[in-house]
């Protein structure tokens, strides 16, 4: 049989790949970037870095950073919350998950974007389990019936009691991470499992350009310790605060998500990362961060493919739009992104059920952008050729009565090399008529409801349940946080 | 093989779509003088019945679908002749004339409905595709069938479903058959403009259709 070739997209040539890593490092090293965390800023210092204490700034040489690159693991596998069924984030594999941190969610009834609270979170959580083609969760929404104060662990906590698949999280205060760090390893049954068998990966985002603030270095430090993946979100605003070109947005990527890397690597060699991002087109009419936006798209890409150069794991924020509520532009943004996400290889791919620049979630969306994975992992499958010869011999007595459609052969490779297409409308005219001319926001929203339904919570033990409990409620008293949204899981 | 996992396993070779087992079970019936009119009724027909409960689940498509009227087909071919040489009147369900509409050559539509009806048990008279009107009208008093089935793909001979109601109006035929039309650009509504006695979207429901017509009449 011959090799099914995987499509694969790469928007650089080679020369223009290293002519950007270079340049990349020589920034790290010439101009360096501002570190606003004592304790890295220290690591750095001690591993060579030239750090200027009181402008808070670290110059990075090429050999710290190269040194750096060689002891970061080229993959990562993930595990579920059982700890059997595991994830490879590396090579061309690509993994999608909700995007995540949202402010609102887009109320079907309404039509309007509200405040979320616990409840929306605890749906949203109970839908994106039941997705197949959502291989992790995020901690989508933010709970505004949530203290700030214990809000990052709260929906991680909230999340793993509800949820059995891996997580991507992050910190919200530098207090977070301790109990965080705590419920993941209850799940696991240890810090030791943990470090084995990963079960989150947490995001941790440069303020450009070219500055780590103390919350997300310290994240980097806590999380290479505890052998917790970190994805480095660099994300630049073309022109607004990154270069307006697209290959000097790059760039400054290279060297902001390098320096994390160094971080990582200095607090812990040998510690996971993966070279993510949330970069986006600046639109300079209206001010705002277009992620549906097609140069969005490139820079995303692009860097994906220097992150694979540099035989990094790799992250975009993909597979979202900017659209208000789910019309075509929700649509064909999401779509569009998922794609070429897919097709450049990007190994985590945060964006499904996403609108309005990153701030707002839908769980119809969610359900909707399910079925646009499924075509997207089929157009990943590529074409095989599946028997040889590949068609002579079902040809051989082959008369124009012959019907296809009731050949074997038919039978035995169709649903293989076909997939159904989730909620898309395929019926002919007369009979989406008389099925009442449903739209596919509503029947993504019913869909929702079944799926809500039929949902299965995770077997945790008894322990595992008090251990979490306990968790949440110390980090809660110790933040002075006296009530909580009470949950009945 | 007693006869009750014959009836059974008739059952299940037509929701596999197995053709060649479903025939080979026929022909151990007629070897052990089993009474061929209940061999359908309770081997074969539940089967087909299960197959189309299977495509309203949305578990089988038009693949598993046709295969099983196929199955159906092929046991058919082997006790039909039997039947005859016995004189024995087979469970019918009428006799049917279908084709697509001249000047027109799709015919998966219309071959999907002709399997379905005959796997139903209707004695089903395909014409093929391209079909002068006169011919279906010649064909159903030949055979004497009580139902016309025509099928169009596109908007420009789906007109022709109309001329053929005309034409049986003007031979004094109207009252005679049922017509029914089917193809991507009619509908219910086109079969009422045009005086049809209905429309089905699909072949499953193509066989509901003729056979709640049947019964009322």
């Amino acid at each position: 049989m011959i090799e099914t070739k995987r499509p694969k997209l790469e928007l650089l040539n080679r020369a223009l790949v290293e002519k950007i890593v270079d340049e990349g490092l020589t920034l790290l090293e010439r101009q360096g970037v501002w570190v606003e965390n004592p304790e890295a800023l220290g690591l750095l210092g001690d591993a060579g870095a030239v750090i200027d204490r009181r402008a808070q700034r670290a110059r990075l040489g090429r050999k710290l950073v190269e040194n750096a690159l060689a002891s970061t693991p080229p993959s990562i596998t993930l595990y579920d919350g059982s700890g059997e069924k595991s994830f490879f984030v590396g090579g061309d594999e690509v993994h999608f998950n909700p995007g995540s941190a949202a402010v609102t969610i887009l109320d079907h009834d309404t039509q309007e974007e509200r405040k979320a609270v616990t409840r929306d979170l605890v749906d949203f959580y109970k839908l994106v389990e039941t997705l197949d083609h959502m291989d992790f969760q995020s901690t989508g929404l933010i709970s505004t019936d949530v203290p700030e104060a214990v809000s990052d662990c709260y929906r991680l906590y909230l999340g793993l009691r509800l949820s059995a698949k891996p997580f991507v999280t992050g910190t919200f205060r530098v207090e977070g991470f301790r109990p965080m760090k705590d419920c993941l390893a209850a799940v696991r049954g240890g810090e030791r499992e943990l470090r084995l068998k990963p079960l989150a990966i947490f995001d941790a985002c440069p303020s450009p350009p070219l500055k780590w603030s103390n919350l997300t270095a310290q994240s980097l430090v806590d999380c290479a310790r505890a052998g917790i993946p970190s994805e480095l979100i660099s994300m630049g605003m073309t022109g607004a605060t990154s270069l307006a070109t697209i290959s000097g947005t790059l760039v400054q990527h290279v060297a902001e998500n390098l320096c994390g890397l160094v971080i990582c690597q200095v607090a812990a060699k040998g510690a996971p990362v993966i070279f993510g991002g949330s970069p986006s087109s600046f639109d300079m009419r209206k001010g705002t961060t277009p992620m549906g936006a097609v140069e969005t798209m490139m820079i995303d890409s692009a860097y994906a493919q220097i992150g694979k150069f540099l035989n990094l794991p790799t992250h975009a924020y993909m597979a979202l739009s900017d659209a208000k509520v789910n019309d075509p532009q929700a649509g064909f943004e999401t779509a569009l992104g998922a794609a070429l996400g897919a097709l450049a290889g990007v190994n985590v791919i945060s964006g499904p059920g996403m609108l309005d620049f990153e701030s707002a979630q839908s769980l119809e969306k969610l359900v909707i952008d399910d079925g646009i994975c499924a075509m997207v992992f089929r157009l990943l499958d590529g074409i095989a050729q599946r028997e040889d010869p590949i068609a002579l011999d079902k040809f051989e007595g082959f008369t124009p009565e012959t019907k296809l459609l009731a050949h074997p052969h038919t039978r035995q490779w169709y649903r293989k090399e076909h997939i159904l297409a989730g909620l898309v409308d395929r019926d002919p005219y007369e009979a989406w008529v008389s099925a009442g001319r449903t739209s596919i926001v509503d029947k993504a929203h019913a869909d929702v409801a079944r799926r809500l339904e039929r949902y299965v919570a995770p077997p945790h033990t008894a322990n595992v349940r008090k251990e979490l409990d306990a968790i949440m409620a110390a980090y809660a008293r110790s933040s002075g946080v006296g009530r909580l949204p009470v949950w009945e899981f | 093989m007693n006869k009750s996992d014959l009836l059974t396993s008739m059952n299940k070779a037509i929701v596999a779509g197995d053709r060649a087992v479903a025939a080979s079970l026929a022909a151990e019936a007629v070897r052990s003088g089993l009474d061929l009119p209940e061999v359908i009724e309770k081997g074969y027909v539940p089967g087909i019945q299960k197959v189309g409960e299977l495509w309203e689940q949305g578990e089988y498509f038009l693949p598993e679908l046709i295969s099983s009227a196929e199955a159906m087909k092929a046991a058919m071919a082997v006790l039909e002749p039997e039947m005859h040489r016995q004189k024995i009147e087979a469970p019918k369900g009428g006799r049917v004339v279908i084709g697509t509409v001249e000047g027109d050559i799709h015919d998966i539509g219309k071959n999907l409905v002709a399997s379905m009806l005959q796997a139903a048990g209707y004695e089903v008279f395909d014409l093929g595709a391209d079909v002068k009107l006169e011919r279906f009208i010649e064909q159903a008093e030949a055979v004497g069938a009580g139902t016309i089935c025509l099928s169009a793909l596109l908007t420009t001979t789906m007109a022709g479903q109309k001329r053929f109601i005309g034409l049986l109006r003007d031979k004094g035929l109207r009252d005679k058959y049922k017509v029914l039309v089917g193809g991507a650009p009619a509908s219910r509504k086109w079969a009422d403009e045009i005086g049809a006695d209905g429309y089905a979207e699909n072949a499953v429901a193509a066989v509901k259709l003729l056979k709640s017509l049947t019964e009322r009449a």
